[in-house]
């Protein structure tokens, strides 16, 4: 029984599900509009809780889907249902049929120019976990000039009205106390400020994360939301924040300032996903079947979704939706 | 001369002037000072704080945040009870910090 099952993204999520479906007998096809598979975790040095090496995680992937059928650099262009199932067509024009359709399209970060009050692009000094993760990951950061202070902002694009995203991003407290630790191998001598409205540790080993930045690595974490980054005469950072446990406001200057950018929905799949019928959530990801049991499924039968496509998630949260998702497609094609 | 009015001085805590050689001091003997987790058991349970501002938990930001002077006259509340030590769920040994800080 051989059966096409189109997989849009080939990030985590999606070569994950295709490495199961093929075990499953199917025939997972991955579409990736990137010209590499991995997604945003091929982008990271060293994965929370247990500071791993993410290429490590990558590679076996990778090494899993090595006989998958991979479209790299391309997207669906158009597709159609009909009582066959799916008919796709590629950005490059060849067609696809099939059965099933998952999106695995995974998130977006947060662009964290729209939170002006924290000057990104405007003052040297302020930059992006993403940007912060490179420089673990190349050595290389002009703005990162053997530091004495640094500062971490949360909740950049999350849980926040103004930017229209009142949902919690899950994953950037722990990425945030992972950094922490990071900046803190690499300039030992560095003071290291955290700035926090909830630490969310969420999962195992998380809070033992914590523990270790407090006790190991001497990493101060400040109650309070930063309002305002202004610039010094000598180009340093000035920022205000209030110390909520202190119950007054504080004042600090830093030489880098990194903000934690929440995830958002990635967009570049909307023109398909409204052509499948599929809403948005209130948070602005896709909208899936139901919260609890029907996580993968969407309102159209046949289509499917898994990891951060419908919410903020971490690489565990996306591996096991990968694995239930071909679980469903499984039992979808044999209709049971 | 006095024109009826004054400035208020700025209520900011400006971290780039505080001096921490107390509380690191206090650091190098006690590393355990650094996992609190501002959980407020401390000073919930404390039985000078059923009738005074103590608060073990703001001692520790106090002296944090330079206000040392203020930490020592809030410690003078405290009648060595030991009743925090055994409420603190990051097992901090609190009474010993709090002797440690007023020797
Ligand atoms: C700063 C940061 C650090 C993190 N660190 C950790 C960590 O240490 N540990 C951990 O567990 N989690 C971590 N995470 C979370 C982790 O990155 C995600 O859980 C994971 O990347 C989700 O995988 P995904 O496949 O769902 O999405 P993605 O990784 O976003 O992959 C989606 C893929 O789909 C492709 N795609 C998108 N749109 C289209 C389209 N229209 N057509 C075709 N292809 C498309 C993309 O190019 C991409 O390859 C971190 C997140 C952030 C933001
Ligand atoms: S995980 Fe932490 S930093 Fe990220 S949005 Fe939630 S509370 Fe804010
Ligand atoms: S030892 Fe002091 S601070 Fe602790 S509970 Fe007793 S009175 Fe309060
Ligand atoms: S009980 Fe322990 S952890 Fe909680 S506030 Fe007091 S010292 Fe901190």
């Amino acid at each position: 029984m051989k059966e096409n099952i189109l997989i849009i993204g080939g990030g985590a999520a999606g070569m994950e599900a295709a490495t199961q479906l093929q075990k499953m007998g199917l025939t997972p096809i991955i579409v990736e509009k990137s010209e590499n598979l991995g997604g945003h975790i091929a982008q990271w040095d060293r994965l929370f809780p247990a500071f791993h090496p993410a290429k490590d995680v990558v590679d076996q992937m990778l090494s899993q889907v090595k006989d998958i059928k991979t479209y790299l650099n391309t997207e669906v262009a158009d597709i159609q249902k009909d009582n066959d199932g799916f008919h796709a067509v590629l950005s490059n024009n060849e067609k696809i049929d099939a059965k099933a359709v998952i999106l695995a399209t995974g998130f977006d970060i947060f662009k964290a120019e729209r939170k002006q009050e924290y000057g990104y692009g405007i003052y040297n000094n302020v930059m992006t976990s993403v940007e912060l993760e490179k420089f673990f990951r190349t050595g290389k950061d002009e703005r990162i000039n053997n530091p004495k202070k640094i500062g971490f902002v949360h909740c950049v694009g999350a849980r926040d009205v103004k930017v229209c995203n009142t949902y919690c991003s899950k994953v950037c407290c722990t990425t945030a106390l992972k950094q922490a630790c990071e900046i803190k191998e690499v300039f030992p001598d560095a003071e290291v400020y955290t700035f926090y409205m909830d630490l969310r540790m969420f999962g195992p080993g998380y809070e033992d994360l914590y523990l270790k930045t407090q006790k190991d690595f001497d990493v101060k974490c400040v109650r309070g939301r930063v309002c305002e980054v202004s610039e010094n005469m000598d180009g340093k950072l000035v920022i205000k924040a209030e110390d909520t446990l202190f119950g007054k406001p504080l004042k600090m200057t830093l030489d880098v300032l990194i903000l934690m950018c929440a995830m958002e929905k990635n967009k570049s799949i909307d023109t398909i996903q409204q052509k499948l019928g599929i809403a948005d959530n209130s948070d602005g990801f896709m909208q899936n079947k139901d919260m609890y049991l029907g996580m993968n499924g969407t309102a159209q039968d046949g289509v499917f979704v898994a990891g951060a496509c419908t919410a903020p998630k971490s690489l565990p949260d996306t591996i096991g939706e990968a694995r239930s998702v071909a679980t469903q497609v499984f039992n979808y094609i044999n209709n049971k | 001369m006095d024109f009826g009015f004054c400035l208020s001085p700025s209520s900011h805590v400006k971290m780039d002037d505080i001096d921490l050689t107390t509380f690191n001091r206090l650091k190098d003997a006690n590393p355990d000072i650094n996992t609190c987790i501002a959980c407020g058991s401390c000073t919930a349970t404390c039985t000078a704080g059923n009738f005074t501002e103590m608060s073990f938990r703001r001692i520790l930001l106090m002296l944090q945040r330079g206000k040392e002077e203020e930490a020592k006259k809030m410690i003078q509340r405290c009648m060595l009870c030991g009743k925090c030590t055994l409420v603190c769920p990051r097992g901090i040994n609190i009474r010993k910090i709090l002797l440690d800080i007023t020797r």
